[in-house]
């Protein structure tokens, strides 16, 4: 009972991300539903949806991280290392020297905070390269064999990233770090200082310092989100496209994905290299 | 692409994984790295130490093989003067033995000779005795002319 797809539903489906909420009448997902019903079906529930795919893909890539990382640290030897403990190491020393250029300070946060940032997001923004229908495709027909749903009407994205929950997230939890280092290292009135005596050290200029420093402060975590958010969403966004042009995509998929490549990369490093910067800032005292 | 209730599930996560890192996966990580650094640089500098002793080694070995020489060459000349000095002394002790065994040589001749000369002095005395018994032909007294004999004999 697979139904026809028109480009826009076909675009629209591999936007939609499953979802599941708690209404009056139970526990609903979006699971099986058409696109209408599916954009609707939670409405009422707010806030309180929950984008399971993303959350299961970025719990699972997460996982997979730690799992590698752990059994590498675990089996650890200072003689010569197996290949995987070599690569594992690399990454490992590629951001403690990271670290360690733009951070000087003693915090044994930092270093794995970058790890984690780097090597997660790396991981979850490489989904980006599965090709763009086979994972939706895969759920959808399982979920037709075993509930007998219409495959079109199963959704998953696999890109955590283009999620804007996530990038959301983490910018978040970056920014709860770095008001808790400035308060920690300055004191509270340290704080307040910075906020209100820069960059015009002037009784009367407190308000606009004031403005002009709390931009500057939320501006941090949302510009972290918002450029790795948007990097990922164009680039899966393009995929799709490519993906509606019929034979065209053939020779149009391979240079988008091998110029990917590079984004992937660059954009984990930035949230990275930006989260250590600012923690930095955070811990610099004037 | 609604901001959800995914937020806070991420930022829990996102939280739990950074948690997990730094305490069971970093440490040991870096600690192994931090050690192999360590290791390698204790076995640069080793290495560096060893070479030193080894030209230092090499240089005592060559002082020493000069000073073996010069002592070996000292050896040998003392054993030539040595040896000379015995071939000399012993040309001297035989030349001495010699010398000795020849006069003991003449002494032994020249006893002989005296014997000889004593017994021929008395056969001649005897001869003469009986010579000139028969030259007087008579009977004379042995007894009486016994000093013209020993006269005789005498001036043998």
């Amino acid at each position: 009972m697979a139904s026809e797809q028109t480009t826009q539903e076909y675009i629209v489906h591999h936007l939609t991300n499953a979802t599941m909420c708690m209404t009056d009448e139970g526990l609903q997902t979006n699971y099986g539903k058409g696109l209408e019903e599916a954009a609707t079906v939670c409405q009422e529930a707010g806030f309180w949806v929950w984008n399971i795919d993303t959350l299961g893909w970025s719990i699972a890539l997460g996982i997979l991280f730690l799992w590698l990382f752990r059994k590498v640290a675990k089996s650890a030897t200072t003689g010569v290392p197996s290949k995987t403990q070599a690569f594992v190491e690399m990454v490992v020393e590629f951001v403690n020297d990271n670290v360690r250029d733009s951070f000087h300070g003693k915090n044994n946060l930092i270093a794995p905070l970058g790890l984690t940032i780097f090597v997660w997001v790396f991981l979850m923004n490489l989904m980006d390269l599965v090709p763009v229908d086979l994972l939706p495709w895969i759920a959808g027909q399982i979920g037709a064999a075993t509930t007998g749903v219409d495959p079109h009407h199963v959704y998953m994205k696999v890109v955590p990233t283009t999620d804007l929950n996530l990038p959301l997230a983490l910018g978040l939890g970056v920014f709860v770090l770095i008001l808790f280092y400035s308060i920690k290292v300055k004191g509270v009135s340290g704080f307040v200082k910075e906020l209100t005596m820069q960059p015009f050290n002037h009784w009367s200029m407190i308000p606009i310092n004031f403005i002009l420093e709390t931009v500057t402060l939320l501006a941090r975590p949302f510009s972290l989100a918002l450029r790795l958010f948007g990097n990922l969403y164009a680039g899966e966004l393009i995929f799709i496209l490519i993906a509606t042009l019929g034979l065209w995509q053939l020779p149009l998929h391979f240079p988008w994905a091998v110029f990917h490549i590079l984004v992937i990369v660059l954009q984990a490093f930035i949230f990275m290299m930006l989260t250590i910067v600012y923690l930095s800032l955070a811990h610099e005292d004037h | 692409m609604n901001i959800n209730a995914t937020l806070i599930g991420q930022l829990i996560a996102f939280m739990v994984f950074v948690w997990f890192c730094m305490k069971y996966v970093w440490p040991p990580l870096l600690a192994a790295i931090e050690e192999r650094q360590k290791k390698i640089a204790d076995g640069l500098e080793a290495s560096d130490r060893a070479e030193k002793d080894l030209e230092l080694a090499q240089q005592k070995a060559t002082g020493q093989l000069k000073e073996a020489k010069a002592q070996a060459a000292e050896i040998i000349e003392q054993a030539k003067k040595r040896g000379s000095q015995l071939v000399d002394e012993e040309t001297q002790r035989g030349q001495a033995e010699r010398e000795k065994i020849i006069a003991s040589g003449y002494a032994e001749i020249e006893a002989e000779r005296n014997r000889a000369k004593e017994e021929l002095r008395k056969h001649v005395a005897a001869l003469a005795v009986a010579g000139a018994q028969q030259i007087l032909q008579r009977e004379i007294d042995a007894q009486a002319q016994n000093d013209i004999v020993e006269k005789l004999v005498a001036e043998l």
